[in-house]
C-alpha cells in the first residue's frame, strides 16, 4: 500500500450558516405565510365560487359509511388543519428517514457514506418538533373532527344517530386514548434513537476509538427493528385511518417507500447544496453516484409498491377496496385525476428516465433537479393519500403550498442549526478513509 | 500472426495501478493488463473508453417492452378476445407485469449475447494466456514489442515502477 495516494488529512470543517442563508429561510416562511393567507382569503370568501354543490356531493360520498353526514369546520379551517397534518406527516417522515438511513449505513458496515453521516444526523432535527406538532394538530382536528372521521362522538355508540357498525368493529384499535399512546410510542422511539445515535457520533468526534462505532451498530440494529414496526403502524394511524372504512395491507410499505425515497432525495439535495456552497470538498462524483443509485432504485421500489396496491384492488374490484381509487381517479368531478397521473410521472417516469445513465447520476445539476422533483412529487403523493378522503371535492392548493413552505423553512432552520453544531465530517469515524477513497 | 510481448509481473494491485499510470505517462503503449480479479479504477488509468453496452441494453429493453405490449394487445385484444373478470379486452394494468418481465428478459439476454459477441467469447475459442499466474496471485502488464519498442528500456521502466520480474514471451494466437 506504500504508493497509495493519500488525500490531505481531514480537518474538522464547520458549517457557518450565514445571515444571508438564514434570511432565505425566513423568506421561505414569509412567502409561505403570504401564500397561506391568500389561500385562506380565497377559500373563506369562496372566490371563484365553485363549491355550491358541496353539500350534495358530500352526502353521496358518505353513502359508503351510512350516517357519515356531519358539519365540521368551515372549509378554509378544515383545509388549514388538513394541510398542517399533511405537511407535518411528510416532513416528519423525511426527517426520521435521515436517522434510518444512518442506522442502515452503520449496520451494513458501509464505508462510502461516512462523509455524509452528519447530513443524515441533521435531517433528524425535525423528529421531536414534528412529533410534538403532531399532537397539537391532532388536537386541532379533534375540535370539529376534521381529520379523522372515527373520532366523531357517538360513532361507536349503537344508540347514537351517528353509529357506524364498521367503525364500531375497529374500536378496539381506533380509539383516542390508544391512538395517542401509539403515536407517543412511535414519536418517542424515533426521537430517542435519533438523539442517541447523534450523541454517540458526537462523543466519537471528541474521544475517538472504535468503541462508539460498535455501540452505534448495536443501537442502530435495535432501532431498525423498532422502526420496521412503527413506520408501518404510523402509516395506518396517521394516514390510512382518515379513510376509516377502507384498508390496504400494502399501505405501510407504500408510505414507507414514499418517505424513504424523499428522505434520500433530501440527503442528496442537502449534499449538493453544501457542496455548491463550498463545503464537503471530499465528496466526489462517486458519492453522488451512489446516492443517485439509491434515488433511482427506490423510485422504482415506490412504483412497485404503488402498483402492487393498485393492481390487486383494480383486479379484485371489490367496492369496499376500489372506492379508494374511484375517488382518486375520477371521483369528485375528476378533481384528483390529473394529480393521480402526475404522481406517477414525477415519481416514476421522470427519475427513471433521467437517472438511468451513469453520467446523469454523477452530475450535480441532474441530481439536483431530480431530487427536487422527488421531494415535490412525494409531497403531492401524501396530498393524494390524505385529501380526497377528508376534503373530498373542496380541496385546493394555495393553503397547502403555503403551509408546506412554512414547514420547509422551519425544517431548514432546524436542520442547518444542527448541522452547524458539529464538524461536517465525523473526523474520528474508523471508515472515514474508505469514504475519502470511494470510487464507483 | 506471432507477437512478442514484454510481461511485467506485479505483486500488488496498488503498485500496479501507479505503474500503469507511469508507463503510459512515459509514452509506452500497454497492450493489455491481466489480473486475477477486477481492480477498481484500472479502466480509468488504462484509458479504456466506457462501454456502450448500456445504450444497447436500453434498446433491447425497449424492444422487449414493445414486443410484450404487442403480444398481449394482439392476442387478448384482437386475435382471441376473452372476457376475464369483466375487464376490458385490452386491460393495461394487467399487462404491466408481463411487459416488465419481457423487458427485463430481452434486456438481459441481449446484453449477455452482445457482451459475448464483442468479447469473442464463443464456443471453441481458446483464450491465450500470457502468464498462468495472472489467474492466481500475480498482476501482469503486457506491452507489445513492436518495431521501435526497446525491450531493455521497457524492462527498466517496469522494474523502476515496482515490477517483481519482467519476462519476454511470444504468442501466436493474438
Amino acid at each position: 500500500m506504500a504508493t497509495l495516494t493519500h488525500h490531505d488529512a481531514v480537518t474538522a470543517e464547520y458549517l457557518e450558516v450565514s445571515s444571508g442563508t438564514r434570511k432565505t429561510f425566513i423568506w421561505i416562511i414569509i412567502a409561505g405565510v403570504l401564500v397561506l393567507a391568500a389561500g385562506l382569503l380565497i377559500a373563506a370568501f369562496n372566490i371563484g365560487g365553485h363549491h355550491e354543490a358541496a353539500g350534495a356531493a358530500h352526502g353521496a360520498a358518505a353513502a359508503h359509511g351510512g350516517a357519515a353526514e356531519h358539519h365540521g369546520s368551515p372549509i378554509w379551517l378544515k383545509r388549514l388543519i388538513m394541510s398542517l397534518w399533511h405537511s407535518n406527516v411528510f416532513f416528519l417522515g423525511v426527517s426520521v428517514v435521515g436517522t434510518v438511513f444512518l442506522a442502515i449505513q452503520s449496520v451494513a458496515y458501509a464505508g462510502w457514506s461516512v462523509l455524509l453521516r452528519r447530513i443524515m444526523e441533521a435531517l433528524g432535527a425535525f423528529v421531536l418538533p414534528g412529533g410534538i406538532l403532531l399532537f397539537l394538530i391532532f388536537g386541532l382536528g379533534l375540535i370539529n373532527h376534521d381529520i379523522f372521521h372515527w373520532t366523531m362522538p357517538g360513532i361507536m355508540d349503537p344508540k347514537s344517530a351517528n353509529f357506524d357498525e364498521i367503525i364500531y368493529g375497529k374500536s378496539g384499535f381506533l380509539n383516542i386514548p390508544f391512538y395517542l399512546i401509539r403515536t407517543a410510542v412511535y414519536v418517542g422511539i424515533w426521537a430517542f434513537f435519533t438523539h442517541k445515535l447523534r450523541q454517540l457520533s458526537l462523543e466519537e468526534d471528541l474521544n475517538g476509538g472504535t468503541e462508539y462505532f460498535h455501540r452505534h451498530i448495536n443501537i442502530s440494529a435495535l432501532f431498525l427493528v423498532l422502526f420496521a414496526v412503527t413506520s408501518s403502524m404510523s402509516a395506518w394511524d396517521w394516514i390510512m385511518s382518515v379513510d376509516v372504512h377502507w384498508f390496504s395491507t400494502m399501505f405501510g410499505w407504500y408510505v414507507f417507500a414514499s418517505w424513504w425515497v424523499s428522505g434520500i432525495a433530501a440527503i442528496t439535495l442537502c449534499t449538493i447544496l453544501l457542496k455548491q456552497a463550498g463545503y464537503l470538498r471530499w465528496v466526489q462524483a462517486s458519492h453522488l453516484h451512489d446516492l443517485g443509485k439509491f434515488m433511482f432504485g427506490f423510485s422504482i421500489f415506490w412504483t412497485y409498491v404503488w402498483f402492487s396496491q393498485f393492481m390487486l384492488i383494480w383486479y379484485a374490484n371489490l367496492p369496499e377496496e376500489s372506492i379508494y381509487f374511484n375517488q382518486r381517479l375520477g371521483g369528485f368531478g375528476g378533481q384528483y385525476t390529473w394529480l393521480f397521473f402526475f404522481n406517477l410521472v414525477i415519481n416514476f417516469v421522470f427519475p427513471f428516465l433521467v437517472l438511468m445513465t451513469r453520467d446523469a447520476k454523477r452530475q450535480m445539476i441532474m441530481m439536483k433537479i431530480v431530487s427536487i422533483a422527488i421531494l415535490v412529487g412525494h409531497w403531492s403523493d401524501f396530498y393524494l393519500m390524505l385529501m380526497p378522503s377528508t376534503m373530498q371535492e373542496n380541496n385546493g392548493y394555495l393553503i397547502e403550498i403555503g403551509v408546506a413552505l412554512v414547514f420547509l423553512g422551519a425544517f431548514l432552520i432546524l436542520m442547518t442549526k444542527r448541522l452547524s453544531q458539529a464538524p461536517l465530517v465525523p473526523v474520528n469515524h474508523p471508515f472515514l478513509d474508505e469514504s475519502l477513497h470511494h470510487t464507483t | 500472426m506471432t507477437k512478442r510481448f514484454a510481461l511485467g509481473i506485479f505483486d500488488d494491485e496498488d503498485v500496479l495501478l501507479h505503474a500503469v499510470e507511469n508507463v503510459r505517462g512515459a509514452g509506452v503503449k500497454i497492450y493489455e493488463v491481466f489480473t486475477p480479479f477486477p481492480i477498481h479504477g484500472i479502466d480509468d488509468v488504462l484509458g479504456i473508453e466506457r462501454s456502450r453496452l448500456p445504450i444497447a441494453a436500453f434498446f433491447y429493453g425497449l424492444t422487449g417492452l414493445c414486443f410484450a405490449l404487442w403480444l398481449q394487445i394482439y392476442t387478448l385484444g384482437f386475435d382471441w378476445p376473452m372476457i376475464i373478470g369483466g375487464k376490458p379486452h385490452i386491460a393495461l394494468p394487467a399487462f404491466i407485469p408481463v411487459s416488465f418481465e419481457l423487458t427485463v428478459f430481452f434486456c438481459c439476454h441481449g446484453m449477455v449475447i452482445t457482451f459475448y459477441a464483442i468479447s469473442k467469447l464463443y464456443p471453441r475459442w481458446k483464450t491465450p494466456v500470457l502468464d498462468v499466474r495472472s489467474t492466481d496471485d500475480k498482476f501482469v502488464v503486457a506491452i507489445e514489442l513492436k518495431e521501435g519498442v526497446d525491450l531493455g528500456k521497457v524492462t527498466q521502466l517496469l522494474r523502476a515502477n515496482g515490477a517483481s520480474e519482467v519476462n519476454e514471451k511470444e504468442m501466436s494466437k493474438f
